[in-house]
């Protein structure tokens, strides 16, 4: 058994991580590790980032061809895509947000790891509204592979 | 306890309506069935048992547990969750007997005449209704208890998975309304009228009611296709009948189909995709979710709904299970310990969830009964998870003219329920005047099925179809020799 089967919470081990350069850009990170039936991240892609060959295999993302638009973010029913971009000594984040209160632009807000728990402050520096909302948001740079929720406090 | 607001939800709740509850005024919104008016009155407890005086509240909140059984306007014994709240009306408690002068009236008989009767307005009688309409020229006619077309989608806010091509990263919600739209082109369709019975005079005829109206349907089909969905299962644990123990579903219901928080803060047991759901929808009504206790080791789910909850600081305890609910006349906490390997509690590891609410979900039974009444053979499969009507690839079970589609045919996903009512529909269809496609049809579907079935999370269903084919032929080969 998988421990992520147990914990729901993913072991970082098992992504692919970008190299610094890629991340420097800004690339979409897949935390859909599972084999599930489901493909709209593919289908979405505008640079055929994704592969996957069978609609039950995790998806693949090759990060010279990401552009780090995250569209994938959006349309994901998992809410398992996120865009990383690190600047700065930054990294900014892209995640979806189904809650309420809606954070505003320039916003302090907290940000959460993969288990809720507050790992620092993020500042709210863009706002997508969608089906999905997505927000992106900038926090310590060694926080790029830690932060992945936020928690709006009004 | 209304959800005041909602990140993906709006609530239009209709104008305000005055009812009576144990003499009491109060008010609910058009469109509030009596259980959820009460609800939001802060009313959890809505008679007692007969005998032994136990609270009793609702449970399923889909009509089919008879928990929440209120008399009103003078008629006892009706179905709060499911019935709609009319201004003046008189709901009371506990009381069983029948008033001196009769309220009823004598109920109006309708008679109707039609090709196909689907039973069950979810994603697979509507998909049956729409693939009959598209491809013949026959009369179609949808029955369901609910005063809304959709089934379980109208409670789901979240984007579903699946291929692109099938709708996957729309909302359940968006696709029943979309759904509904096509299958009233194509139907006709009766709310909030519960099919009660089949009977044969040398054709098959159904006998439906509706209670309120007063209304007795005799129907008159030549085929006939039951898609009334699951029921959920229920789990024994000290004081599981407190008001505030509820199914997964039944919560669904009250807050996101008619607004109506179930309480402050809850824990949910079982952590398949339905009670991780259920958690993320709790917190997008603003509900706290104190807890998801799962009895197997891993989590049954996917594991991407599970990482939305963790991420939201609500904890998954595996190898855990509730052992009693705490409270007096409805739900004040729970207890919740840890299993050995032989599903016994570890003594010891007892830890008290103060809670108002506690959500069962730990899997649904098929509602298979209606068919077992039209002469459907039924039998226990445990892949299926209990008693399933037999069925063959067609979807048509072992009594003629009589087809089975959907979760009532056996649990699984939403896309898989309408390719099935599609199948059935088209057999249908062919049986009543042959389809020159017929063959083609039903390959393409088929094809759907079987790649939605391909997958690790499709592997069960694999196998309980299987058995249940297998089932079929026997007992046609079983009627043969006999
Ligand atoms: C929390 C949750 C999340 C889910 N997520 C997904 C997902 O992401 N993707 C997916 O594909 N699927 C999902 N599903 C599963 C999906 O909702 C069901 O498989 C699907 O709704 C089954 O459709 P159905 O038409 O067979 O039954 P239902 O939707 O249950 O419809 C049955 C209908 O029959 C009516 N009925 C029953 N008995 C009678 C009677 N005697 N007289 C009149 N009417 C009657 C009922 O009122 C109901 O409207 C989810 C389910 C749940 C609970
Ligand atoms: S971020 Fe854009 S380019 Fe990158 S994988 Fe997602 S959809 Fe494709
Ligand atoms: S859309 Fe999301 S859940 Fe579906 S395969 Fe892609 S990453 Fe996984």
């Amino acid at each position: 058994m998988r421990s992520y089967e147990e914990t729901g919470v993913v072991d970082i081990g098992m992504l692919k991580m970008p190299a610094e350069e890629q991340l420097r850009k800004g690339v979409a990170i897949t935390e859909c590790i599972q084999p599930i039936p489901c493909n709209p991240c593919k289908e979405v892609c505008p640079t055929d980032a994704i592969k996957m060959d069978d609609i039950n295999d995790p998806p693949d993302i090759d990060y010279e061809k990401c552009i780090g638009c995250s569209l994938c973010v959006e349309v994901c029913p998992g809410l398992a895509m996120f865009v990383v971009r690190k600047r700065k000594g930054k990294a900014q984040i892209t995640l979806p947000y189904e809650m309420l209160p809606m954070p505003e632009r320039g916003d302090i807000v907290k940000a959460l790891d993969r288990e809720g728990n507050v790992v620092g402050d993020a500042k709210v520096i863009a706002i997508k509204h969608g089906r999905t909302n997505i927000i992106t948001i900038e926090v310590d740079e060694e926080l790029a592979m830690v932060v992945r929720n936020i928690r709006v406090e009004k | 306890m209304r959800v005041e607001q909602h990140p993906i939800l709006k609530f239009s709740h209709g104008g305000m309506i005055k009812f009576y509850f144990n003499g009491i005024e109060m008010y609910g919104f058009e469109g509030d069935t009596i259980a959820t008016a009460l609800y939001a009155n802060g009313i959890k407890v809505f008679g007692h048992s007969a005998k032994k005086k136990r609270p009793r509240g609702f449970f399923c909140g889909i009509g089919k547990c008879s928990s929440c059984m209120m008399r009103v306007n003078g008629v006892p014994n009706i179905r709060t969750c499911i019935t709609p709240l009319q201004e003046g009306m008189i709901v009371e408690s506990d009381k069983y007997d029948l008033p001196e002068t009769a309220p009823y009236r004598k109920p109006e008989r309708k008679t109707m005449d039609v090709d196909i009767a689907i039973v069950g307005g979810g994603p697979a009688g509507m998909a049956a209704a729409i693939e009959a309409g598209k491809h013949g020229d026959v009369s179609v006619l949808i029955i369901d208890e609910q005063p809304r077309l959709g089934g379980q989608l109208i409670k789901q806010t979240h984007k579903f998975f699946g291929s692109s091509m099938e709708g996957a990263g729309k909302r359940g919600i968006e696709i029943a309304s979309e759904m509904e739209e096509e299958a009233r082109k194509y139907a006709d369709i009766l709310l909030e009228t519960s099919v009660i019975g089949y009977y044969n005079r040398g054709h098959h005829f159904l006998a439906a009611v509706n209670k309120l109206k007063g209304i007795v349907y005799e129907i008159k089909a030549k085929k006939i296709i039951f898609a009334t969905g699951a029921q959920e299962n229920y789990l024994v644990f000290e004081n599981n009948d407190l008001p505030g123990v509820y199914g997964a579903g039944g919560i669904q219901t009250i807050m996101n189909v008619y607004g109506v928080k179930p309480g402050k803060a809850g824990i949910i047991v079982g952590a398949g995709n339905v009670g991780l759901i259920l958690a993320y929808q709790l917190l997008q009504a603003g509900v706290k979710v104190k807890a998801i206790v799962e009895a197997m080791p891993r989590i049954g789910g996917y594991f991407v709904h599970a990482a939305k909850v963790r991420r939201h600081g609500v904890p998954i305890y595996t190898k855990h299970s509730i052992m009693e609910a705490v409270g007096k006349e409805s739900v004040e906490g729970a207890i919740i310990a840890q299993l050995d390997e032989k599903w016994n509690f570890v003594l010891g590891t007892e830890k008290k969830i103060d809670c108002d609410f506690i959500a069962i979900a730990i899997g649904l039974t098929p509602s298979a009964r209606l068919a077992q009444m039209a002469g459907a053979k039924v039998k226990f499969i445990r892949e299926a998870g209990g008693w399933v009507a037999l069925h063959n690839e067609f979807m048509e079970t072992t009594a003629n003219g009589i087809y089975i589609a959907g979760d009532a045919a056996n649990i699984e996903e939403a896309s898989a329920a309408m390719v099935e009512g599609k199948i059935a529909a088209v057999h249908a269809l062919n049986s009543i005047s042959p389809l020159t496609n017929f063959e083609a049809i039903v390959e393409e579907l088929r094809n759907e099925i079987s790649s939605l079935r391909k997958g690790k999370f499709g592997e069960k269903a694999r196998l309980a179809k299987e058995r249940i084919y297998e089932g079929y032929y026997e007992e046609l080969r079983g009627n043969r020799s006999g």
